[in-house]
């Protein structure tokens, strides 16, 4: 299975954004990536999957396969979601270093770190420690196999 | 009593808002419209410079030095002390503790007095709409004396069930600590009847008034309460200054909160005397320059007049409600009889955090989430609400914008 680079996709991302010449039309699109994503299954909805923040909640469900990191996840609120969908395309199904190493300047570049500087609102900021937690794990549990 | 008798005269509110600097500003190139009252109020522009004023020509430490600077910067920070007294209508300037707010406050009470009169068994009653500040203090308190902390429901109408509350009273309740004024639903309780209904089982009876000192007529004699809490920013003061009331023999006899410089009289090694009211509760330096604008900040309010104010905050709250009511899927959570000018509300299948960011975009201000009232929102079954609340320079034009967003976001997110 090949994979784009983690930059690559941001990179797209990026592009996608300057297309936008409203708020409106990048809010849209945000919330049109919510909705689209689809729900977490009820069986991943557990308290350890939980990233509680004050206002909204969201969830994360991390896999490996092949020496990949697959993520699922889900909000209560849309626009965390679309937010969610967005990591999730950029870091979902890439080997742990990759997405350790990732910067995800891209939130930056398209105007939504004021969603990530709410560290208290909503769990964005937690979910993208907890992806790269799991990252760190699977490269550890890979590394004992190895061995 | 500088107060003009402004009752009759409408309030003029393009000179009042000229008056606040921040409200020229614009947000995401929109022309701000701050609907966020309740969490905290804009300044003035006499408040800022009454803090730059302190800086800039008489910034000194208070109550020991015997230069110029020290004795003006002391006469300034007592000056506010009687400011607030009168703001109150409490019996003494002593009785007038200054805090970092209404959760400093009630700590205190909670610290000194708490600690020495309650004990195993006995019971502390507040009221499901207590703001958090107003239910930990007392949660720690009860567990580590093993008295019981016991709650008045709420209605569907967000009023406190007044024949739950006489029922919960007995000889077994040592403080009933409410709030005047909902942060969340905006209901005014009616604390007077509630504070005789205390005392006539022998209960103290704290009032948390941190959203009604700058909205409501404020007599803690006429209430009779024992304790009053409030906080400066809520009243176009500085943040970082509160007040705690307490009458004065409850207030001489609780044992002492913070050690340290200011609340001593004399010490040794073997033993420390402490100083008399109010010093006695305000160890170290205190937040001087927060202390001499919040007399500005109150002289302010008096000059306009609290009649006047009100009276303009409550067309603005009749004018939203009927607006925010006839928007399709949107239910008003909080329907008392008696509200001050503070609206919350959701809409069906919309996260209030979504309006929140989408009004953000349009210049508007307003408050999302829990409104640190977890247990109130989980009474309601709701996760929080989007939550505007109006102060004397909002205008019926801003509730306009307000709604004309509300109609914005729901499509965008529907």
């Amino acid at each position: 299975m090949s994979q784009q680079p983690i930059l690559e996709i941001e990179k797209e991302i990026i592009e996608d954004f300057a297309l936008f010449d409203s708020w409106e039309d990048k809010y849209e699109y945000i919330i049109d990536l919510g909705k689209k994503l689809p729900a977490l299954e009820e069986e991943h909805k557990i308290a350890d999957n939980k990233i509680k923040g004050c206002q909204s909640t969201v969830w994360l469900a991390a896999a490996h396969e092949d020496g990949r990191v697959f993520f699922k996840a889900d909000s209560d609120a849309v626009i965390v979601k679309g937010l969610v969908s967005m990591l999730i395309k950029v870091l979902s199904g890439h080997r742990p270093e990759e997405i350790l190493e990732a910067k995800l300047d891209f939130i930056r570049e398209i105007g939504m770190m004021t969603h990530l500087a709410q560290t208290r609102s909503n769990g964005l900021l937690a979910m993208i420690k907890q992806m790269k937690n799991y990252a760190l794990a699977y490269q550890t549990i890979q590394g004992l196999e190895k061995k | 009593m500088t107060q003009i008798d402004s009752i009759s005269l409408d309030l003029d509110l393009q000179a009042i808002r000229s008056q606040f600097p921040i409200l020229s500003r614009t947000v995401n190139d929109k022309p701000l419209v701050y609907l966020d009252n309740a969490a905290t109020s804009q300044k003035p522009q006499c408040v800022i410079d009454a803090l730059s004023d302190y800086y800039g020509r008489y910034n000194a430490n208070i109550h020991r030095g015997i230069h110029t600077l020290a004795e003006e910067a002391t006469l300034a920070y007592e000056a506010t002390r009687f400011a607030v007294q009168e703001f109150i209508g409490a019996a003494s300037a002593e009785e007038i503790i200054f805090s970092r707010g209404t959760t400093e406050g009630i700590n205190l009470v909670a610290y000194t007095w708490g600690r020495q009169h309650i004990g195993a068994g006995d019971e502390i009653l507040i009221s499901g709409m207590e703001h958090h500040s107003n239910i930990v203090p007392w949660q720690i308190l009860c567990q580590e004396k093993n008295a019981v902390l016991k709650v008045i429901p709420v209605t569907d109408e967000g009023e406190l069930s007044m024949e739950v509350y006489k029922n919960l009273l007995s000889d077994k309740t040592k403080l009933v600590s409410i709030v005047q004024v909902s942060n969340a639903l905006g209901t005014v309780n009616p604390v007077k009847e509630m504070i005789d209904a205390a005392h006539a089982v022998g209960a103290k009876v704290l009032v948390d008034g941190a959203q009604s000192a700058v909205h409501l007529d404020i007599d803690v004699q006429a209430l009779d309460c024992d304790f009053f809490a409030f906080s400066g920013h809520k009243v176009y003061a500085p943040t970082g200054i509160g007040v705690l009331y307490g009458k004065r023999e409850l207030l001489e006899s609780m044992p002492v909160f913070h050690g340290g410089g200011e609340m001593i009289k004399e010490v040794s090694f073997e033993q420390t005397t402490y100083n008399d009211l109010p010093y006695k509760y305000e160890a170290g330096t205190p937040n001087i320059a927060d202390t001499i604008a919040l007399k500005t900040a109150l002289d302010y309010i008096q000059n306009i007049g609290k009649a006047t104010i009100r009276k303009h905050e409550n067309g603005l709250l009749a004018y939203a409600t009927a607006q925010l009511e006839s928007i399709p899927g949107l239910s008003i959570i909080g329907k008392a009889k008696e509200k001050v000018s503070l609206v919350s509300f959701i809409v069906k299948g919309i996260h209030p955090q979504d309006i929140g960011i989408l009004l953000d975009n349009l210049g508007i201000a307003v408050r999302t989430g829990h409104h640190c009232t977890q247990p109130l929102m989980k009474r309601f079954g709701i996760p929080g609400t989007v939550r505007a609340s109006f102060a004397l320079y909002n205008t019926k034009e801003e509730i306009d914008i307000l709604i004309a967003g509300m109609y914005k976001s729901i499509k965008m997110l529907s």
